[in-house]
């Protein structure tokens, strides 16, 4: 095993030393933090699969994409307001309108992706690779700045209309809401890895990600294919941001860029490219991030998250399940 | 013997005069300017605005040879400046003497403006060492991930920085010693007044004049030399550069070193002039703005960018803050109501993200090669023009 | 395989080159020397690793095991630039110019390895940097007349013919002052008339006293300018010798062919 495979190796061993020793110290918040991680992380993964789609089938970094994750909250928040919702408790009406707009927000943020994709990146796809990744930096920018417009720089309230069913069981405290947090997660992964790997353009993605001109003589669509994989990753992102709205009540409009560096951080740890790989890394970091927050301090997670950044590019860039991008 | 050849470079010689003709312009302008401003508006108000574009135009000038002449797309120069003026404003104040070392340092700024240019070089070299294996995109990301730790470890270290509270009152620059010898100051040989800055925005206006100049000569000379060229082949392919024997390590180190050495100049001068230094004025949106300088005025040329800078200055910082004054105007004089006029003018305040993201997005489709580009990036974009309508035609007889 | 030359004589010697990717094997255990001043071929169908071998040899990929010995020094591991220092240079098989740099830059960049200037010289633009430019720029000059593009000298590479472009390239590669230049296919895509040309240039290389190590598909070329040939199949080497041995093996003629029912 070469030198930098056994650091990386010895840098995880001594964070699940610490962590296990936390562990058992004080296993009640252990537990609570861990359960926070799980949620975060969730939201995170759901994120992170974005990023790495389409940086597996046109090797681009979509700064925009967390842009895309909070204006689905922003998008989701202002939809909910024409219901006749109640906060702080589960009507009928609260179901409803979580039913309808959920997918409606996940459906529009497709969309809006897919617009973004047709304007500002096939233009730049063939040119010098800079151009593209500045275009993205630019949609990154405009989709802050309406949402900056829209209500401006303070945070903006998510109504509050999940359960507020809650329980302890063996001094742990959850509520309805991390359940719903994690199980919707989890269900649009599954939907997706069927997707992926049952459906026709599903194989096509996973072709045009692996050797663009050999699916193109295969017939198959490229610019059809790259449509749909930012449409997908923009219906997981909007579902992000609705579950983000709904779970913490709060959104604002930097909070694309924030957690947007951390899911790509996640996309990239588990492997770019890899789907199950930026699942994997999605609720491996959001757990790091809870740990960092509870343990070391919040104005210390960022730096922690970046070292993690520098730490895999550096060490093992496939990250850890193994990099899918198009070979040259 | 050598006449042939340079006969021959017509093509460089009509970039050269344009180059020319930009920098007599921008010389007289820069000339004329405090003197006009200073009459016009019977104030230096203009002229301490003038000093921070020329901040910005001497770290649009650094950042173009890490992103214009290597193609390293760094998005977290702002850390750069940051640093520059830390070291620059903790060695010049009191803040060292509340810190942990208790004991407050007030070297000379003349002195420091060079070590903060090593300093920010040395930083540019770190941060570069682990991108250096790293694709394009790989390298932008740690790039930025880099410009948001350090304004953090600022804030976090607050026993050393001040944190929040920012360093202030900073020295100001004096002339040096030697000008300050028993021959001046109020003494009775007195030939040469005792100098201090001491906030007198024309001094400060002179001296970043001074720098960018000092900036633009050596940056030209890089371009026209070896290492120069060895950016230019690494930003073209770089495995093609090492196979000729360039060194792509050493080469993108330096890149990044000298990168960021004029941002660590312009950081210290930053902390004189405006005397107080807080992490808050060294986020991602200065990075941003910098980048969308270079992009501007046309990656890899240099007076393209310091025009670049010195428009998006004017539109960022002038422009768009004094326009809710002028949109409530206007709005007035066309009858609309106060309710009306005055979300408008809230409305304008927030445009700067919508501005930055519009303009990179728009110049990367219509006007890539910037407003004066270097020759290069305009066939360079051309080409890609037309490999898309190959492609397209192509895609027509497929289908 | 051991072979008899004195060390001394040659310039390029491969000891059990072997690349391995995963599990596949694109180099295996292949042996061979090449000797000073002159022009030594490496055949092969298609997949049979041939540019996988340059680029062991140039320190783009790091051989698996085995020793490559260049004029009596070890640069097994040697990273690419370091390569070039030491007087190995190369074509690629699908040309890496540097489009959007002018042919005569291109050269110039070439001249990288041979030049003093260091960062201080350049930012100063210290005299001695001056005249080093001046003399630089007349020898890409001298570089860009020897393969014949010389008018072409301010154009960008990008806007040159294929044909030129491939002579770019190898302009750029003797501007390294190498003692062993790699060609990979420096033919393909040439017309019958450009074929002669290259035949031409390659003598006039040699001329220089440069060796010549080539891969290429023509086997109009490889006879006609080759001393020695090498033959890769799936990574092995199967046959060595003069252009006539090797035309008549059999095992070349299968490899080509393929086996016959």
């Amino acid at each position: 095993m070469s030198l930098p495979d056994f650091g990386f190796y010895v840098l995880c061993a001594t964070a699940i030393v610490l962590l296990a020793a936390q562990a058992v110290i004080h296993p009640g918040e252990f537990v609570q933090v861990f359960i926070f991680g799980l949620t975060q992380g969730s939201i995170y993964a759901l994120v992170a699969l974005g990023y790495t789609m389409v940086y597996g089938i046109i090797e681009l970094i979509n700064f925009a994409h967390g842009d895309v994750f909070t204006l689905g909250a922003y998008i989701g928040s202002a939809i909910l307001g024409f219901f006749a919702i109640s906060e702080g408790g589960f009507t009928t009406v609260n179901l409803i309108a979580l039913l309808l707009v959920f997918p409606a927000v996940m459906l529009v943020m497709g969309g809006i992706n897919v617009a973004i994709e047709r304007v500002a990146y096939r233009p730049l796809r063939n040119a010098p690779r800079l151009a593209p990744l500045i275009t993205a930096i630019g949609m990154s920018f405009f989709l802050e700045g309406v949402m900056f417009l829209w209500h401006g720089p303070a945070t903006v309230h998510f109504p509050d209309i999940l359960p507020k069913a809650a329980t302890t069981v063996a001094g742990v405290f959850f509520g309805f809401k991390d359940v719903f947090v994690v199980v919707v997660a989890a269900i649009l992964v599954a939907l997706l890895a069927i997707f992926i790997n049952r459906t026709k353009l599903g194989k096509a993605m996973r072709a045009t990600a692996q050797d663009r001109d050999a699916a193109q003589l295969m017939g198959i669509d490229i610019n059809r294919t790259i449509a749909a994989t930012f449409f997908i990753g923009a219906l997981l992102a909007g579902a992000g941001g609705m579950i983000w709205g709904l779970y913490y009540n709060t959104v604002y409009y930097q909070l694309g860029f924030r957690s947007g560096l951390i899911a790509f951080t996640a996309a990239v740890f588990g492997g770019i490219g890899n789907i199950p790989g930026a699942a994997l890394g999605g609720l491996i970091i959001g757990l790091i991030a809870a740990f960092s927050d509870s343990y070391i301090g919040s104005k210390w997670t960022q730096v922690v998250v970046f070292g993690i950044l520098i730490g895999v590019l550096v060490f093992r860039p496939t990250g850890l399940l193994g990099m899918r991008v198009p070979e040259k | 013997m050598s006449t042939s050849v340079f006969t021959r470079l017509h093509l460089r010689d009509r970039i050269r005069d344009r180059d020319t003709a930009v920098y007599s312009i921008l010389l007289i302008l820069a000339l004329v300017f405090p003197m006009a401003s200073i009459y016009a508006t019977d104030g230096t108000a203009l002229v301490s605005q003038a000093t921070r574009a020329g901040t910005f135009v001497l770290l649009a000038i650094g950042l173009n040879v890490v992103v214009g002449f290597a193609g390293l797309l760094d998005l977290g120069y702002a850390a750069f400046y940051a640093i520059g003026a830390y070291s620059y404003a903790l060695f010049a104040s009191t803040q060292l003497a509340s810190s942990p070392a208790h004991h407050a340092f007030h070297l000379p700024f003349w002195l420091m403006l060079f070590v903060a240019l090593f300093v920010a070089a040395a930083a540019g070299a770190v941060l570069g060492f682990p991108t250096l294996r790293l694709r394009g995109d790989y390298l932008a990301i740690v790039t930025l991930g880099f410009g948001e730790i350090v304004p953090q470890l600022f804030y976090n270290f607050d026993q050393w920085t001040g944190g929040i509270n920012a360093v202030g009152g900073i020295d100001q620059p004096t002339l040096p010693a030697w000008i300050q010898g028993p021959w001046s100051g109020d003494g009775s040989f007195q030939i040469v007044r005792n100098f201090n800055f001491g906030g007198d925005p024309v001094a400060f206006y002179v001296l970043i004049c001074i720098l960018i100049a000092a900036a633009i000569i050596l940056v030209n000379n890089l371009y026209r030399s070896r290492l120069g060229r060895a950016w230019m082949a690494i930003r073209e392919d770089e495995v093609a550069a090492a196979a000729m024997g360039i060194n792509t390590v050493t080469t993108k180190l330096l890149a990044f070193g000298i990168g960021a050495s004029f941002s660590g100049f312009a950081g210290a001068f930053y902390g004189a002039n405006v005397s107080l230094v807080s992490p808050d004025s060294f986020l991602f949106i200065v990075s941003i703005t910098v980048l969308v300088m270079v992009v501007l005025g046309g990656m890899g040329n240099i007076s393209g960018v310091i025009i670049g800078a010195l428009v998006l200055y004017y539109v960022v910082y002038y422009l768009i803050p004094g326009l809710p004054e002028n949109v409530r105007s206007l709005a007035n004089s066309i009858g609309l109501s106060s309710e009306t006029t005055r979300s408008l003018a809230d409305a304008t305040q927030h445009l700067n993200y919508i501005i930055y993201g519009g303009i990179l997005v728009a110049m990367m489709l219509l006007r890539p090669q910037g407003l004066l580009p270097s020759r290069v990036r305009e066939q360079e974009l051309k080409h890609a023009a037309v490999q898309e309508e190959e492609a397209a035609v192509e895609m027509e007889h497929a289908t | 395989m051991s072979e008899q030359p004195a060390p001394a004589d040659n310039i390029l010697e491969l000891t059990d080159l072997t690349k391995r990717f995963g599990g596949l094997v694109a180099v295996d255990n292949v042996s061979l020397n090449i000797k000073r001043g002159e022009v030594f071929a490496l055949i092969g169908p298609n997949g049979a690793g041939k540019t996988t071998l340059f680029n062991n040899v140039t320190g783009l990929f790091q051989p698996t095991s085995g020793r490559v010995v260049f004029d009596g020094r070890d640069i097994t591991g040697y990273k690419p630039h370091q390569v070039a220092r030491w007087g190995i240079a190369r074509t690629f098989q699908n040309i890496r110019l540097f489009d959007y740099m002018t042919c005569l830059d291109n050269v110039r960049v070439g001249r990288h390895v041979r030049m003093k200037a260091t960062v201080f010289d350049s930012l100063f633009k210290l005299p001695r940097e001056r005249r080093e430019e001046e003399r630089v720029t007349e020898e890409a000059m001298e570089f860009l007349r020897f393969v014949g593009i010389a008018k072409h000298a301010d154009q960008y590479a990008r806007n040159l013919a294929y044909g030129q472009q491939r002579r770019l390239e190898i302009a750029r590669a003797l501007a390294t002052d190498p003692k062993l230049l790699l060609l990979d296919e420096p033919a393909a895509g040439f017309t019958p008339q450009e074929k002669v040309e290259l035949m031409k240039l390659v003598k006039k290389i040699l001329g220089r006293g440069i060796t010549v190590f080539l891969i290429e598909h023509d086997m109009k070329v490889v006879m006609g300018i080759s001393e020695r040939i090498v033959v890769l199949d799936h990574g092995e080497k199967i046959a060595e010798g003069s252009p006539d041995e090797v035309r008549k093996d059999v095992r070349v003629i299968e490899a080509y062919l393929g086996k016959s029912a």
